[in-house]
């Protein structure tokens, strides 16, 4: 398990006169959940779309698996097996919650429009494997029994576990996360933490962005700590949690141990 | 569910004979000119299909769709009618219409893929405007398109060698013209909207589906936005193109003014109206407001029996019963007058008691 699933080397991106990220440099192993916190505004959700090709940075780059991913069109990054979901949650409203799995699953079929329109048995076959895989993901995360509902109509909770189905279809290395527990209550996060932890289990490298630190803290293996577009420190939660510059840029500079709450 | 099944084959056959036997029974209880905007509600139904691929499924607000109806119209007219002595056979231009039309999609499509809404409306319009505007000017210094004049004398559908032009005679039956072009028409938008339909709940609709409600999150599924919008783009072209060429043989005359920007809006009107992104309610759509007009012109003698005199144009009428009818779809129907049956599921869920909703 020393391979590494993502590698970034001095990625710097600035909008207009806000230096977003100021040449940060990580390297997340694969199969662990690896923690991004940071206070608002330090460039953790920039970091993100760097990362997942929807912002090119102005320096740096990220590597996938050893490969370089910078540059590229979003729906290859994907492909390269990075899956994410989004901080307000981005599902296909008026899609049914198996559909919106189902768009995951797309680049691993081959249906086009004439198989589409003459109904070919290969394309019906597909049509059904995509359905049962669909179906099989709601179930993993829980959400079985609302498959036939429109995702917009679906509860918070329930639409951030759709989202997440739906990044799971595309069948990915790497899936990030950006602020899955936001909104929910103690006992949809717990829920959250035990998918999390059954993902890893699975051998899945999880990218987290998160704000609960007894979600981050109780389930990451290691934490990069962003301030102001900096990686301010990085190791386990245990390290992380007692140095000093972490405890500054979270709570000003009284010195207090145990920042997390 | 071999009962359930019965009954839907049943509904298809009396479906299908209501369609056959329509325009019998509309001569007969409306009258012949009945028959022709029968005629015209299909091919209305095939381009409001195809405008429904790229406004209902991919969601790229379109309003110069009108140029790839011009497109279809213009290459039959042109290839078939004296104007170059060209007489090409139908089976030809059909699919060279289509092709031609699906070309000038791509054309409009290429340079206008990061735009979307407001902005790729407004591109659209004036990709419809230019067309036309290129159509009624192409007459100097070389005589393409007999500029506002138009194109006459367009030769009418032949098929095996039967003009569609004359009435036909089976088994003692005589079919006059219009019954022929109804059959024609019928056959190609069934094609359509059985393409639309299939296409909807494919990879590739559900790829357009997802590009309308939220793009982003559609490229980060691994959706390659680009060619999939390219290909709507196309695809529904093609559809305008061939109503184009169909529409320019049924009248025997085409020019540039029949492509206007009103045209596309009522295109337009007959998706949104219908029931964007459901086939059959964009179907309903282009029937409603192509027999509308029609209907309305009996508002006139109407009025003038009622009141001595007519009051409102019934053209006027028109406009205004159409801008009111928008209106109240908007705020009481806003997915149509017949929406898909996700919707209607949801809507049947939230009034039903104890229904899913109140498990927030």
């Amino acid at each position: 398990m020393s391979t590494l699933a993502l590698a970034l080397e001095d990625v710097a991106h600035a909008f207009g006169g806000v230096q977003a990220l100021a040449g940060v440099s990580l390297a997340v192993p694969a199969g662990c959940v690896y923690g991004l916190i940071g206070p608002n505004g330090a460039g953790k959700t920039t970091l993100f779309n760097v990362i997942t090709g929807f912002v090119t940075p102005d320096r740096g780059r990220c590597l996938l698996h050893g490969a370089p991913i910078t540059g590229l069109p979003v729906h290859e990054v994907a492909a390269h097996g990075l899956a994410r979901t989004f901080q307000n949650i981005r599902l296909f409203a008026e899609m049914t919650a198996l559909e919106n799995v189902m768009v995951g699953l797309h680049r691993q079929g081959t249906t086009g429009v004439l198989g589409a329109v003459l109904r070919t048995a290969g394309a019906r076959r597909e049509q059904a494997d995509f359905s049962r895989r669909a179906a099989d993901l709601l179930e993993r995360v829980g959400v079985s029994g609302h498959a036939g509902r429109r995702a917009g109509t679906l509860p918070y909770g329930l639409q951030r576990r759709v989202e997440i189905a739906r990044a799971l279809a595309t069948a990915p290395r790497i899936l990030a996360l950006d602020e899955p527990a936001a909104g929910m209550n103690a006992a949809e996060t717990d829920a959250l933490r035990a998918l999390i932890a059954g993902l890893r289990t699975d051998g899945l490298t999880v990218l987290l962005i998160e704000h609960d630190m007894r979600l981050v803290m109780g389930l990451c293996d290691r934490l990069a700590v962003l301030d102001r577009g900096r990686l301010i420190a990085e190791g386990p939660p245990a390290t992380v949690r007692g140095d000093p510059a972490v405890i500054e840029a979270y709570l000003g500079h009284a010195p207090v141990a145990g920042a997390a709450c | 569910m071999p009962e359930a099944r019965r009954l839907r084959l049943l509904g298809l056959a009396l479906g299908l004979a209501a369609l056959l036997l329509a325009p019998f029974l509309v001569d007969a209880l409306l009258g012949r000119a009945w028959v022709r905007v029968l005629d015209l509600v299909l091919l209305y139904a095939m381009l409001a299909l195809g405008l429904n691929i790229v406004v209902g499924y991919a969601g790229l607000l379109d309003l110069g769709f009108v140029a790839f109806f011009a497109v279809g119209a213009y290459l039959y007219a042109l290839c078939a009618s004296p104007h170059f002595g060209l007489h090409l056979p139908f089976w030809l231009l059909l699919p060279a219409a289509a092709l031609l039309a699906a070309a000038f999609g791509m054309l409009l499509g290429a340079p206008t893929l990061r735009l979307r809404g407001d902005y790729l409306a407004i591109v659209t319009l004036g990709f419809g405007e230019i067309i036309r505007i290129f159509l009624n000017n192409l007459n100097a210094p070389v005589n393409l398109t007999n500029g506002p004049q138009g194109i006459t004398m367009i030769r009418p559908i032949e098929i095996a060698g039967v003009s569609l032009a004359r009435p036909l005679e089976i088994a003692g039956l005589t079919l006059p013209s219009l019954y022929l072009y109804y059959y024609l028409f019928l056959a190609l938008a069934a094609l359509a909207l059985v393409i639309s339909a299939r296409l909807e709940g494919s990879r590739i609709g559900r790829a357009w589906i997802a590009i309308r409600e939220d793009e982003v999150a559609a490229r980060a599924c691994g959706v390659n936005t680009r060619d999939l919008k390219l290909l709507a783009f196309a695809l529904g072209a093609s559809f305008g193109g061939v109503a184009g060429a169909l529409y320019a043989s049924f009248q025997g005359f085409v020019s540039p003014e029949s492509f206007g920007l009103t045209e596309s809006i009522m295109i337009l009107c007959m998706v949104v109206l219908g029931g964007m992104g459901h086939v059959r309610g964009v179907v309903i759509g282009a029937a409603i407001l192509v027999a509308l007009p029609e209907a309305l012109r009996y508002t006139g003698p109407l009025q003038r029996v009622l009141f001595g005199s007519v009051y409102i144009e019934p053209s006027d009428l028109r406009l205004l019963l159409f801008g009111l009818a928008l209106v109240l779809v908007a705020r009481w129907r806003p997915a149509g007058l017949w929406p898909s049956p996700v919707r209607r599921r949801e809507l049947a869920e939230r009034h039903a008691p104890g229904g899913v909703e109140a498990g927030r």
